[in-house]
């Protein structure tokens, strides 16, 4: 074990990915000399060469539709796109040809690229720095969409989304980037928890707090606090959004009869609804009550001296669970 | 490998054999070795290049484009008669397609638009497979490392920049083989092709721009889509260009293997406009009446590329009964062919909607997948079921 920050860990564990397939290449803007604008690939240039980690022209489009090239040729392109709100340029190279390529070729060209997104908010960015973008790619079929939470599921995740012959859309919370854990860097990936399952990462048995990426941190508090109050949550990190791991979720549900879920992104249409309508279906019999999203409102990422009304803290995740308990809360006397 | 400083290092420039070295023009005139009236015409800078063309690969080049050219004619009938639901015709663009594919060696890749099926011809792509698409079988008909052709790309333009991905992975190999892009006057306005331009001359990857300037992108003509001749726009990207006949074989094929070489010797991408012209519609939807001038039509006939190319096998004494009768009794037969395995292609099944979306299960997926057939099975008869179900 050793305890490294999550950007570190994702260093290593693309350094693991580097060193153990030669097809891995890393392209992006600014990943060479400099080590990416938040350092996760420090280094790596400087020791696996320009021919493997590449700086590529500013184009994201052209980024995304050259590492469809790059897999056609049979290598497996690791992509970092700056920051989450530059990644629709390339939307049409991922939405078109990325996730259906190998539909279309029934299964003869397959597309193992990683698509690595600093995704999220909380650094008091300007304008397109710290959107939520998954829900785009989660509507995707073909691809398949996770989110870290901790330093360790960095470093093993990574490689797991390099090793799968999916593309896998990898988005990592960049306020957490300096957070530090440990990480047990010999952990065999065959070994590791596969990258589709959540995880339950506080037991509980009152309700259950769905989080994933920046935010299970802030669910983890969150059941710390109420625990003070004899509310016994149960909090998971969803890890994959796409798919979703429904059997776990059910699992918890079944037990706990609520349901609440959180992220940054905005509401319409999100993770939350996702979950909410599909475990309202699976497990409606085991419900006490109706699932409650606590997320990012419906706006345009709001300007940094406002976005922490934006982003959900600890205060409104407790709120929205005093809600799916039906204790009094901010809504009390609205509902029905 | 492809590295920003690929120029200074990485791949030689220029090695032995790279006669391109010269040729690093940009647009220009209209290079033609064959007029319309079938005249072959010197060109001391483009002769050198077909030189090695026989008397007999000359009536093959000519069997390619009559055959191209009744398989497009097929396939439009095709659709006429409800066999395949659209179809993008080439009518016009044989010259362009043939003279450039016959320029390309077995182990280059091409990545080609919706419109060169003459291109997968020569390839090696079976007629039924190019049309297995257009009848709604399959979004693409062949499996695109059987034949080094990646499926047609429907979206304007996307496909250079696979091309050049792909280039970029045959430098990082150490092998010489040269991707191909082809692609539209239309393309060139789309910002995917402007950045694959930019990346390939960046890594001076092995990667062709093959343009088929043929006039009209639907109704739009190529002056709304470029201010200047398509070609000199390479020369703002570092990138050497030319301008040839797109009516011509032996210009085309001239330009491609001049394009070829200096890409496989290290010399980076070319850009090559053909010009040529879109004689039917867009596609089988389309009608060019409403937006096009009959004379036109009439003007580019004159330049039709197999007349030309049958004028000057008439001229040197190659067009024999002999290889008319040969020629057309291929295009007959090849026809029929695709006639026939139009017509008894195998239905899709309805469980097929499901496959390879992923390469590994998903569960989710998995679950749909499950829940539909037992709601087809719940019919009895399952293909009842699904013809039941599509004419809802």
């Amino acid at each position: 074990m050793t305890k490294m920050t999550f950007a570190r860990a994702i260093n290593s564990g693309l350094r693991k990915s580097l060193e153990n397939d030669p097809k891995v290449i890393l392209m992006g803007e600014d990943i060479g000399a400099l080590g990416g604008v938040f350092r996760v690939t420090d280094g790596l240039q400087k020791d696996f060469g320009k021919h493997r980690v590449v700086d590529t022209p500013l184009a994201e489009s052209g980024i995304m539709g050259t590492a469809v090239g790059l897999a056609y040729r049979g290598y497996r392109p690791v992509v970092e796109i700056q920051f989450d709100g530059f990644i629709y340029p390339a939307f049409d190279q991922i939405v078109s040809q990325v996730a259906k390529m190998h539909y279309r070729t029934q299964g003869a060209v397959k597309m193992p690229i990683t698509i690595r997104v600093p995704f999220g908010g909380g650094i008091g960015s300007p304008e397109h720095h710290s959107e939520s973008p998954e829900a785009y790619f989660t509507h995707t079929s073909g691809l398949r969409v996770v989110s870290v939470s901790n330093p360790q599921d960095a470093f093993t995740m990574i490689q797991q989304a390099i090793a799968s012959d999916d593309p896998v859309l990898y988005f990592e919370p960049k306020r957490r980037y300096h957070d530090k854990g440990e990480v047990d860097e010999t952990l065999d990936l065959s070994a590791a928890l596969s990258m589709e399952k959540a995880r339950v990462v506080t037991e509980g048995t009152d309700v259950t707090l769905v989080a994933y990426g920046p935010l299970v941190k802030t669910a983890k508090d969150a059941a710390l606090a109420a625990a003070d109050e004899g509310v016994s949550i149960e909090v998971i990190d969803l890890r994959s959004l796409a798919p979703l791991d429904f059997a776990t979720l059910e699992d918890s549900v079944r037990k706990t009869g609520r349901l609440v879920i959180t992220h940054e992104a905005s509401q319409t249409g999100g993770i939350g609804a996702e979950v909410a309508a599909s475990i309202t279906e699976r497990c409606f019999y085991h419900l006490e009550a109706a699932p409650v999203r606590v997320t990012g409102f419906d706006v345009p990422y709001p300007y940094s001296k406002l976005e922490m009304h934006h982003l959900p803290g600890l205060d409104r995740i407790l709120d929205g669970v005093d809600r799916a308990l039906g204790r009094p809360n901010s809504l009390s006397g609205l509902e029905g | 490998m492809f590295t920003d400083d690929a120029g200074k290092g990485g791949i030689s420039a220029g090695g032995p054999g790279n006669s391109a070295g010269s040729n690093r023009r940009t647009g220009g005139d209209l290079v033609q070795l064959i007029t319309p009236g079938g005249e072959r015409v010197s060109h001391p800078e483009f002769d050198p290049w077909v030189q090695d063309v026989s008397d007999e690969q000359l009536g093959a080049l000519y069997e390619d484009m009559v055959v191209i050219r009744r398989i497009d004619a097929e396939a439009t009938a095709l659709q006429r008669q409800g066999e395949l639901a659209l179809w993008p015709p080439l009518l016009g663009q044989e010259a362009s397609q043939i003279g450039s594919a016959r320029a390309l060696r077995d182990d280059d890749f091409v990545f080609p638009s919706y419109r060169d099926n003459g291109v997968a011809y020569c390839r090696g792509v079976n007629p039924e497979d190019i049309v297995k698409a257009w009848r709604g079988n399959a979004l693409a008909g062949w499996d695109p490392y059987t034949v080094n052709i990646a499926t047609q790309q429907i979206i304007i333009g996307a496909q250079t920049l696979h091309a050049t991905g792909y280039a970029m992975g045959i430098q990082n190999d150490g092998a010489d083989s040269v991707a191909v892009a082809y692609f539209g006057d239309g393309a060139t306005s789309e910002g995917d092709v402007n950045e694959a331009l930019v990346f390939a001359a960046s890594f001076q990857s092995p990667v062709v721009f093959f343009c088929q300037n043929n006039h009209w992108a639907i109704s739009e003509p190529v002056r709304l889509q470029s201010h200047i001749q398509i070609a000199d726009r390479a020369a703002g990207f570092g990138i050497p260009s030319m301008r040839v006949d797109g009516n011509d074989v032996l210009a085309v094929m001239a330009a491609t293997r001049i394009a070829i070489d200096r890409a496989r010797h290290g010399g980076g991408p070319t850009f090559i406009e053909s010009v040529t012209y879109r004689m039917g519609p867009h596609t089988t939807a389309d009608d060019p009446t409403r937006y096009r001038d009959a004379n036109e039509l009439e003007d580019w006939a004159a330049k039709d590329p197999i007349s030309r190319l049958k004028s000057l096998l008439d001229r040197k004494g190659l067009l024999t009964e002999e290889l008319e009768t040969a020629v057309a009794a291929k295009a007959d037969a090849v026809a029929k062919a695709l006639r026939a395995g139009t017509i008894n292609m195998p239905e899709p099944q309805p469980m097929d909607i499901f496959k390879h979306v992923y390469s590994t299960p998903h569960s989710p997926l998995d679950r749909q997948q499950d829940h539909y057939s037992r709601y087809l099975a719940s019919f009895g008869d399952p293909a009842e079921a699904a013809s039941e179900e599509g004419a809802r």
